[in-house]
């Protein structure tokens, strides 16, 4: 049996790609030629990219280290760099939004498309030619792909490529306690890396009600080392609630003012803050909607080792 | 599964299923979820080890009706009784003779058939459609009832060509498509109808030697050629009796005024324009989509591949006759003072012409081919050394068959081999829950070549012995078209 798995959904439109942790679902909408040239090049790239990425694992999982050469590794560096200034943080942040782009471009490439996306396990790469939108289910817990309970319309003309949700639900592992904070950003990767780091930051720290565990206490090889990993998270108040998401909130704000991402959108047990969304992204419905483009309940993230 | 991991002394493996290389605690999964270490060892933990370990328990083979018959009492006649595996059983996944070593003597030489049941991971059928029809694009996923079993494969001449099963949609996606790609596999393999459905194209059913259908309608012909191909068999017959011939072809449309045959026969420029991309004179692709409309394209009206005539070259009263590479579609049109084709009864000579492209073409079938390759275990039903074998079939000393049928066996490694099923007796394929699907194999050679590469002669059985220690056989006809296995020199590669 081969290591990856390369196959057609079962509604013959969506390509499921995988390879180890990476698990990707893409969709893209164009004529058959070019929809079809767009899955074959996704194919092709998609055949080394766990290779690519393993040949330079011991890197990627290092602070602030050498250069990767790869073009998915070297993506991860750019994206997590400007966070390395104010926090823990190694290019493995990045992996699966930086993945999803690589395969996206490798795509675009290849054929014009009209709408087009890479879904790395929640963490997605978007194309949208000019007059295109996407509808994009958000969820509030990860882990629970069924919870949608908002929609985000997202329209070409927007510039946003790249969506990322992080939290301490889903495999990755979460120096913080939001549920769920999904970032739209320029690209994928950047989108990735700031949702980890916004998500790190809803935090109580010290708080009783918080069961924290060391990383390589639970994930051996885990970049994030003898740091403490949110476990569980008791019963909170929702003066706690509101001041977890003020201090994320207040970091998702920085980012937005600095461009680094154009707006987030926080969770944590019940209670939503968004940061930076208005104009064009404003439209969040409250009430469940479609779930247009939802993460593949079996798809998960390669992020085990990203936070900090 | 891959070898045993590594352990390190606080029970934490190494995971080698990818270069990940995760080390995993007990009872936790590794990055992809996919793999765990329960109580050391690492497991898969998604459906597909379980069917792999059914197998490898050795899963009893599902009889299949209607193959076995009461024994009439007939005495078996040594070297007119080739005895086939169908129904035989098989050995897998023990490393033991197989059922059936049975001896005749043909011709005052001692011929051995090794018969066996093969399980078949790798296996699957190629199926040609004899089609212009646009059955979808290559590479395509074909599906049975929703699930991925096949796909489109590089078309042929005059023929779509499908590529179904192979172990990827056996046993490497989910239970139901194994499931659903062994059923299809079974079906079309024992001659039923199977319908199938291409993405982006469209619904074909196929049934091996019979006429396929296509989008509900039954293909009569092969086409006699391409677009450009008709109009150089048929220019000189048009001659004199039509101004214009347009071919309408998916691939390459043909116009006689513009086509080097039509230039050699001195036929005038008619001021014909036509969509597409010319090629070289009088040569078309792309006239419109493909599709199940004329010529395989996916048009219903043929003016539509037409621009507006030339109007200082063309001339009113110009007739055109407008055909499909079958001839299974034609109209003849007379332009009128505004230059516009009219549709007008068409000649009898020219019905005649459209009568004779239509006769040139050939009955349209779907065939089937089965291909798979027999394993190291099956060869090892055989003999004692496994290579042996492989080595006794390429060198032209073992003759295989499939049910009596004969097999191309691929040249290089292995013994890969495909039959017509149609060859076979009825009901020949059966199938195990792994899934797989379970062909008769035989191997034939002479009794001394067989102890020669190291046969296992303590199990051959004489032929006139079968009769009495076992009732529940079938005799059937031989095909007239199957040449007698035991007559068959076996040829280098060993086919036909």
């Amino acid at each position: 049996m081969p290591r990856q798995q390369m196959r057609l959904l079962p509604d013959g439109k969506r390509l499921h790609l995988q390879d180890g942790p990476i698990d990707l679902v893409i969709g893209a909408e164009g004529t058959w030629e070019a929809v079809t040239a767009a899955y074959q090049a996704a194919r092709a790239r998609f055949a080394t990219l766990l290779d690519e990425l393993c040949a330079e694992l011991p890197l990627l999982r290092q602070e602030a280290g050498q250069e990767p050469t790869g073009e998915t590794a070297r993506q991860m560096l750019l994206a997590t760099r400007p966070f390395a200034a104010l926090d823990f943080i190694t290019p493995m942040a990045a992996v699966a939004g930086a993945g999803a782009d690589t395969i996206l471009a490798a795509m675009l490439r290849a054929a014009p498309l009209t709408r087009a996306y890479v879904n790395n396990g929640g963490d997605i790469a978007l194309h949208l030619a000019p007059g295109q939108s996407f509808a994009i289910g958000m969820m509030v817990r990860p882990e629970l792909s069924t919870i949608l309970d908002g929609q985000i319309v997202i329209q070409a003309e927007d510039g946003i490529h790249g969506i990322a949700t992080s939290g301490r639900h889903g495999r990755s592992f979460s120096l913080g306690i939001a549920d769920a904070v999904t970032v739209l950003a320029d690209s994928a990767a950047e989108a990735d890396a700031a949702a980890t780091m916004i998500a790190n930051r809803v935090d109580l720290p010290g708080h009783p009600a918080i069961t924290r565990a060391q990383a390589i206490s639970i994930q051996p090889d885990s970049d994030l080392g003898e740091r403490l990993v949110t476990r569980a998270v008791a019963a909170l108040s929702q003066d706690e609630i509101e001041e977890a998401l003020d201090h994320g909130a207040r970091h998702a704000g920085l980012l937005v003012e600095s461009g680094l991402i154009r707006a987030a959108a926080l969770r944590l047990a019940g209670s939503t803050r968004l940061v930076g969304l208005s104009g064009p992204v404003a439209g969040i419905a409250r009430a469940p909607t479609t779930q247009t483009n939802k993460a593949n309940k079996t798809n998960k993230e390669w992020r085990s080792h990203a936070a900090g | 599964m891959s070898a045993i991991p590594a352990k390190t002394e606080d029970g934490k493996i190494r995971c080698d299923a990818c270069p990940v290389l995760c080390y995993i605690r007990d009872g936790a999964t590794g990055a992809c979820d996919r793999y765990a270490n329960a109580g050391g060892e690492l497991v898969r933990v998604d459906p597909h080890v379980l069917l792999n370990k059914t197998l490898a328990e050795g899963q009893a083979v599902v009889p299949f009706g209607g193959s076995v018959q009461d024994w009439d009492g007939d005495l078996l006649h040594a070297g007119n009784t080739f005895v086939t595996a169908i129904g035989a059983g098989t050995t897998y996944p023990d490393y033991k003779p197989a059922p059936f070593i049975v001896a005749a003597e043909v011709e005052g030489v001692d011929m051995v058939t090794v018969v066996t049941e093969g399980i078949f991971s790798y296996c699957g059928v190629k199926i040609k459609i004899d089609t212009d029809r646009h059955l979808g694009p290559e590479q395509a996923s074909v599906r049975a009832q929703g699930e991925a079993v096949g796909h489109v494969t590089t078309g042929e001449y005059g023929s779509q060509m499908l590529s179904l099963g192979g172990v990827h949609h056996l046993t490497g996606g989910s239970k139901k498509e194994g499931r659903v790609t062994c059923d299809t596999l079974l079906e079309l393999c024992n001659g039923k109808a199977v319908e199938l459905t291409i993405d982006g194209g469209s619904t074909v059913i196929v049934e091996a030697g019979k006429a396929p259908i296509v989008n509900g309608q039954q293909e009569e012909r092969m086409r006699v050629g391409c677009g450009s191909a008709t109009i150089g068999m048929f220019a000189k017959q048009w001659q004199g009796k039509v101004d214009e011939v347009v071919v309408v072809d998916d691939h390459i449309t043909g116009v006689l005024s513009e086509h080097q045959a039509g230039k050699l026969l001195g036929i005038p420029d008619t001021g014909i324009k036509l969509k597409g991309r010319k090629s070289t004179p009088g040569r078309y692709f792309q006239v419109a989509e493909p599709g199940t409309g004329w010529g395989g394209t996916d048009i219903s009206d043929p003016l539509s591949i037409l621009l507006p005539f030339d109007a200082k070259v063309a001339k009113p009263g110009t007739t055109m006759l407008m055909v499909s590479t079958t001839g299974e579609h034609a109209g003849y049109y007379v332009l009128d003072d505004a230059l516009q084709p009219v549709e007008t009864d068409m000649p009898q000579a020219l019905q005649d012409s459209v009568a004779r492209i239509k006769e040139n073409c050939e009955p349209a079938l779907s065939t089937v081919l089965f291909m798979g390759g027999a394993g190291g275990s099956l060869r090892a039903g055989v003999t004692e050394n496994p290579v042996r074998l492989t080595q006794s079939v390429k060198s032209a000393l073992t003759y295989v068959t499939c049910g009596g049928a004969p097999a191309y066996v691929w040249p290089g490694g292995g013994i890969t081999l495909m039959v017509d099923v149609t060859l076979l007796p009825q009901n020949a394929f059966g199938y195990v829950p792994t899934p797989a699907l379970v062909a008769p194999i035989e191997f034939t050679l002479r009794l001394d070549d067989y102890a020669t590469l190291g046969g296992h002669m303590d199990h051959v059985r004489r032929l006139e012995t079968l009769a009495g220690d076992n009732n529940k056989r079938l005799r059937v006809a031989t095909r007239r078209d199957s040449p007698w296995p035991f007559n068959m020199q076996p040829t280098k590669g060993g086919g036909r």
